[in-house]
């Protein structure tokens, strides 16, 4: 026990003076080093979305960050770059893989050159991965999780404002409100629809909703009976709901799961829906030149 | 106008009931449970009989949520005042409370809705005009 600890010690102390010697040597071959690194990286066919003289601008910071963490053992830094990085390379298309790739292409060479320098002395060159191994395991987690955060953090940015947009609920006569919805209609965005749609039959006193939904390629069964629900919610605050724009895969699927269709007033497109709406709420529209005669 | 918030055996309830020409109009103002729900129910029914109503608008604009056993309640006043003569609609369902309940699955089948008290007096109006071809939104009746 006391002789392990003491071990301990000796290895970290060696750490201390290894990593050092480490760090001299990766700053005196930095340019050939960075360079196999770069060709290595075109070898393997990674970050194919950038041109060679951006990868090779990028792989010199990245190197030199790499050396730094080596050096001071704070990863603060590289993990402020990396998300500076992937900011940049995530709209090009960079994927995941890439990035990891790249990272342990970095680790590899730097062992190979490590392998190289110290292969006469075995023993010497254990040591020396002792010390390299764990930081650059540090370094390569830290990069592909900033890049991972990175990522998720401009996919709920996309998710969110998708959101946003998604769902108007516009009024176009007074009463009458128009619920055009586009694009995939999941479990999710079929309730926030209806609360939107609850919310806007209050502010908008509104008595009947058009609800189109032509631009929505496929429903599945739950957000169809989610569908038919909201017309009972919507019943319920008073406001008849129209349903316009009806696919035939859409219908079909309201047939299969048997829905009261006694219940659903549809009509077949945007503009005959609005023309029903308009004679339930007692509104005419007259061309003028058919009124002044 | 005769106010039918009349004290009981037990505790007065908190639903007012007032004379509105030939309607009636009832706001519950609190939440109510099983058991007063059946007195609002006896005492409504009672008063369509002895002012001869001819429709019942129930205000639920205070309440935070309708459950099952509410919207039975309900329904059952809508065919009993039926057969007495008189039409209900309920109004004031808020936004939220009309989410829950759809998503609890409890509906008001059949019974008449409307926005507000306004809306549900102009319902009133309508289905006593028998002429009317429209008397309400698609969704109503």
């Amino acid at each position: 026990m006391e002789a392990d600890q003491q071990l301990d010690e000796a290895d970290s102390e060696e750490a201390e003076t290894l990593l050092p010697q480490l760090v001299a040597h990766l700053h005196e071959h930095r340019s050939e080093l960075r360079q196999e690194w770069a060709s290595r990286i075109n070898d393997a066919h990674l970050l194919t979305a950038m041109t060679p003289q951006e990868v090779f601008s990028e792989v010199t910071s990245v190197y030199d960050n790499y050396v730094e963490v080596l050096e001071t053992g704070s990863v603060e830094e590289l993990r402020h770059y990396a998300r500076d990085l992937s900011e940049r390379i995530i709209p090009r298309g960079v994927e995941t893989h890439e990035v990891i790739g790249v990272v342990l292409l970095l680790r590899d060479v730097l062992a190979r050159s490590l392998f190289e320098k110290y292969r006469d002395d075995f023993g010497l060159l254990s040591r020396v991965l002792n010390a390299y191994e764990p930081a650059a395991n540090r370094i390569a987690t830290t990069v592909a999780g900033s890049f991972v955060e990175e990522r998720e953090r401009v996919i709920r940015q996309q998710e969110d404002s998708l959101r946003e947009l998604s769902t108007p609920v516009l009024q176009v006569r007074e009463r009458l409100l128009i619920l055009p919805i586009i694009g995939v209609l999941d479990k999710e965005r079929a309730q926030q629809l209806t609360e939107q749609l609850l919310g806007g039959i209050r502010t908008h006193r509104a008595r009947v909703v058009v609800i189109d939904i032509t631009g929505v390629p496929d429903v599945d069964e739950a957000v169809a009976d989610h569908l038919v629900k909201t017309v009972d919610a919507s019943r319920l605050m008073g406001a008849g709901v129209i349903i316009t724009g009806l696919s035939s895969e859409i219908a079909q699927t309201l047939v299969t799961i048997g829905v009261d269709l006694d219940k659903m007033n549809t009509v077949g497109d945007l503009q005959g829906g609005i023309e029903e709406a308009e004679r339930l709420l007692g509104f005419k529209v007259v061309r003028t030149e058919d009124a002044q005669r | 106008m005769p106010n039918a918030d009349r004290p009981s055996p037990q505790e007065p309830l908190r639903v007012s009931i007032l004379r509105q020409g030939g309607y009636l109009i009832a706001s519950i103002h609190v939440a109510l449970d099983d058991s007063q729900l059946h007195r609002f129910r006896d005492d409504l029914l009672e008063l369509i009989g002895r002012n001869r109503s001819r429709g019942v608008i129930i205000d639920v604009g205070a309440l935070d949520l309708i459950d099952s056993f509410a919207c039975h309640t309900l329904r059952t006043i809508a065919q009993v005042a039926r057969l007495r003569g008189a039409e209900t609609v309920v109004v004031g369902i808020r936004p939220d409370v009309a989410f829950t309940m759809m998503q609890l699955g409890a509906t008001l089948d059949s019974m008449a809705t409307a926005l507000d008290l306004e809306d549900g007096l102009a319902w009133l109006a309508n289905a006593a005009d028998t002429d009317n071809p429209l008397p309400s939104p698609p969704g109503l009746r």
